[in-house]
């Protein structure tokens, strides 16, 4: 049986409830024993914009970025003409909508989606309290083929907290839309194969969180800043219970150094934030490397520069994470491929810093940190993770920045006995005294470098799937789709071979080269306008001369379907979405 | 019964950077001296700092250090004390530092009043880069940078303390080391967030305030318990008077209990 999956969106004014019923959906469908990612696109207003919830339901956990959507229910058409790029529909779609909430947009008409008009609004108004939301996710559950018993359990749960009437007032419109559509002759999810069994409902911001306390941290600190805060709000949440402390810092460089203070008293400490956040930890990034001392820092990203889209996704800040600070400053920089990666990549990223005493960064953003997916729960690795430290001292004896063969000494935490020492940005000699000597300089730079590069980072540092002449190397939240591509092209009969990043720094740069092999065409793809990765690559020494970008900035999603059109073009060189020389 | 330890033993032996004469070396004594009296284990004792002159000092005191960068030291410090409440934590550094360009952490640590102590050594200039005006300089004092003076009303770190929360607000001078030393003393029991300015002059750039030692002059009254009476006393005061100021009768509220969890229970309840 071949895998199943299909798309739908819910568009709404503000209050509408789109997302509530996208919500409610998607655990309906993982209660069923199916897989699905809820994303959300919002207008610019704070509260009561216009908003997309775009689902994708599965018999699989694959969720590359929608090509087509099967299915659309506008509870309203205010404001819908923002979201027309991110919703692709055709001939193939169906369009359900409320007469009284106006006509449909020509630019929907235009598609020769097949339309149906539902009373949404008449039908909640026999209900006390009704919502046309309600009636719409009764009608979409009928159409599509969700258990009736698992849609209504999903509605109970979400909306509990609200309390009995508002339960109730959902329940009766959830049952007034599923009677009032004439049941489809073939409802899709119907055909496909359920699998019921414990499922997770997650968020790649959570699933960040998740991976951070499996790690241990417990201490974290930060700056609100979309799309950043939920995964802070989730550790606040979450902490506490652990025994660990959550700070609300004044600012972002208040926020990196209170990181650096906790870890210095030797408790796992974490910070997240976005592109203009990160901008302003760049010196705390800097002095966390110098006094070695480890943090771990999430970057969600949104579209830049500056204060540029808040709300939606672009992997713009790669080159930020690897090079920001002043002086040679190398640090780990990490990128999980989707929600479930987002959990081990941050569990070892945490892990990764806390061994080599390093900053570690992951670069996650917008749109995967955002969504929430219904997968299989993502089991708890076994990762090395316990930080070098010194347990005693012979008095006045104490090097902390000692020249060891790996490149990492053992920090002594307050509260040992003997071991006391001074951390320092300052450049430093082995004992941690200021020195502008230039050999120790040079001792030091190197030791700093080489403990990450000496480090056996095994088999995590990519992901590789398939092999061929055809290599399409990418990081981060573009994966599912060139995962998605590369499988297309195998079954055209083209061998080709995915390759992901998950570290991007230190580079792997000969297993890269030996990953790559003896490819004729290699193609690098990223969500951003300048090319990050393909120029770091480039300069790395890990690709080979003839390697093509194919980069194109945010935030629509790069989708299968374009990295096929661009693949089998015959001259890819005229094509504006394309850098090789930025 | 154990003899108190002496102030040496709160010294590293590391020689400092500072000028022959800089005031600097008072707060040294004060700190070493505070730390002696109250017999505090050095290994339970970290002193965090900025950058600047007295951004040096913690390689000096034989406690665990970390020097870190401009403005940053009292974030540094929240982070620490949050994550190792059982130590004893000391910040320092200088008015560049403290009330420029870490300005907004100095009000944000009055306001979230954790126990640290904060000494700020005051010799209104910037040593390190060859003197200029802080922001603590009276606006008619001419530098390179700024030949005309600044021109810019001087920052009033005590009654800014005062208005942002601290509860613990003292001045000392770094002429007088045994007075401060016990400001010092007092800070460190204060339970909550402890600020005390310090009069530190500058021989090589301000060589005027040399004549502090003639000028200071110690509060004869206690200590303010009330906000309001601090103001006045502040807003009447000529800069020069030391002592404790003010000190809140209650300090910090204990944060409240939390319940216990595990990620077993966190992983729950991600389930569906």
């Amino acid at each position: 049986m071949t895998a199943q999956r299909l798309s739908l969106a819910i568009a709404g004014s503000g209050g509408s409830g789109a997302i509530t019923t996208g919500d409610v959906l998607l655990a309906a469908a993982g209660r069923q024993g199916f897989y699905g990612q809820l994303s959300r696109s919002v207008g610019p207003q704070i509260r009561g914009g216009e908003s997309v919830a775009m689902l994708i339901l599965s018999d699989y956990p694959s969720f590359y970025p929608t090509e087509r959507f099967a299915l659309l229910l506008a509870l309203d058409w205010h404001g819908f003409e923002r979201f027309l790029d991110e919703l692709p529909l055709d001939a193939h779609s169906t369009v359900l909508s409320d007469p009284r909430t106006g006509s449909v947009p020509e630019a929907v008409l235009n598609t020769g989606a097949t339309l149906i008009e539902a009373p949404l609004m008449d039908l909640a108004a026999t209900i006390t309290g009704g919502r046309s939301n309600m009636v719409g996710a009764g009608l979409i559950a009928r159409q599509l083929g969700i258990d009736y018993d698992a849609v209504q359990q999903a509605v109970a749960q979400h909306l509990t907290a609200k309390g009995a009437k508002v339960v109730d007032a959902a329940l009766q419109c959830l049952q007034t839309g599923w009677d009032a559509l004439t049941p489809p002759k073939a409802p899709r999810l119907a055909h496909w194969q359920a699998e019921r069994g414990i499922r997770w409902s997650i968020t790649g911001n959570e699933a960040c969180g998740l991976g951070a306390l499996r790690a241990g941290v417990r201490f974290v600190a930060g700056y609100p800043i979309t799309p950043a805060s939920d995964l802070l709000e989730w550790l606040a949440a979450h902490l506490e219970g652990l025994g660990g402390t959550l700070i609300q810092a004044e600012d972002e460089l208040a926020a990196i150094n209170m990181t650096i203070g906790a870890s210095f008293g030797g408790t796992p400490a974490l910070t997240a934030t976005s592109g203009p956040g990160l901008s302003l930890m760049v010196e705390g990034i800097g002095l966390a490397i110098a006094s070695e001392t480890p943090i771990t820092l999430i970057d969600v990203t949104r579209g830049g520069p500056s204060t540029g889209i808040p709300t939606k996704s672009e992997q713009t800040d790669l080159n930020l994470a690897l090079y920001g600070a002043h002086g040679d400053a190398p640090r780990l920089v990490l990128a999980p491929f989707d929600i479930q990666d987002a959990v081990f990549t941050t569990h070892w990223a945490v892990c990764l810093a806390e061994q080599l005493q390093s900053v570690a960064i992951v670069v996650s953003d917008q749109q995967l940190g955002q969504s929430k997916v219904v997968i299989d729960p993502v089991s708890a690795q076994t990762l090395p993770c316990t930080r070098r430290v010194a347990e005693r001292c012979d008095p006045g004896a104490y090097q902390r920045y000692a020249l060891t063969p790996d490149g990492v000494s053992p920090m002594s935490l307050p509260g040992t006995e003997g071991c006391m020492y001074t951390a320092d940005g300052l450049e430093h000699d082995s004992s941690a005294l200021p020195s502008s000597r230039a050999q120790d300089h040079a001792a030091q730079l190197k030791k700093r470098l080489l403990k990450l590069l000496r480090y056996d980072y095994g088999d995590a540092w990519s992901e590789i799937i398939g092999s061929g002449d055809l290599v399409l190397v990418t990081w981060g939240s573009c994966s599912a789709a060139v995962k998605e591509a590369a499988e297309r092209l195998r079954q055209q009969g083209q061998a080709t071979r995915y390759l992901g990043l998950r570290l991007l720094a230190p580079l792997r740069v000969e297993a890269c080269r030996a990953a790559i092999g003896a490819a004729q065409r290699v193609l690098v793809i990223e969500q951003n306008a300048g090319a990050q990765a393909y120029h770091y690559l480039r300069g790395q020494g890990a690709l080979p001369e003839f390697s093509e970008s194919y980069a194109r900035p945010g935030p629509s999603p790069i989708r299968a379907a374009d990295l096929l059109a661009y693949l089998t073009q015959e001259s890819s060189h005229d094509d504006q979405t394309q850098s090789k020389g930025v | 019964m154990m003899t108190k330890p002496r102030a040496k033993a709160y010294k590293s032996g590391i020689k400092p950077v500072w000028c022959p004469g800089c005031g600097h070396y008072g707060v040294l004594a004060a700190i070493t001296k505070a730390l002696a009296w109250l017999a505090l284990p050095p290994q339970e004792v970290a002193l965090l700092s900025g950058i600047g002159c007295s951004s040096r000092i913690p390689a000096y005191v034989n406690a665990y250090g970390f020097h870190g960068i401009h403005g940053r030291a009292l974030p540094l410090a929240t982070g620490l004390k949050a994550a190792r409440p059982e130590l004893t934590v000391l910040v320092a550094g200088g008015d560049g530092d403290g009330y420029s360009i870490g300005g907004n952490h100095f009000l944000h640590a009055c306001r979230r009043n954790l126990d640290l102590t904060y000494i700020v050594m005051d010799n209104r200039v910037y040593g390190m880069t060859k003197g200029q005006a802080s922001p603590t300089t009276r606006p008619d004092w001419p530098s390179k940078l700024t030949p005309h003076g600044t021109g810019i009303n001087p920052f009033q770190p005590l009654a800014i303390a005062l208005a942002a929360g601290a509860g613990f607000i003292a001045r000392g001078y770094s002429g007088d080391p045994n007075q401060l030393a016990q400001l010092i003393v007092e800070g460190i029991g204060f339970p909550g967030f402890a600020f005390i300015e310090v009069l530190s002059p500058c021989r090589t750039f301000r060589p005027d305030q040399l004549q502090w030692k003639h000028q200071v002059h110690p509060q004869h009254e206690a200590p303010a318990e009330a906000a309001q009476e601090a103001a006045l006393r502040l807003f009447a005061d000529d800069g020069l008077t030391t002592g404790i100021i003010y000190r809140h009768p209650e300090g910090r509220h204990p944060p409240p209990a939390q319940a216990q969890s595990s990620l077993a229970r966190i992983e729950a309840e991600l389930q569906l």
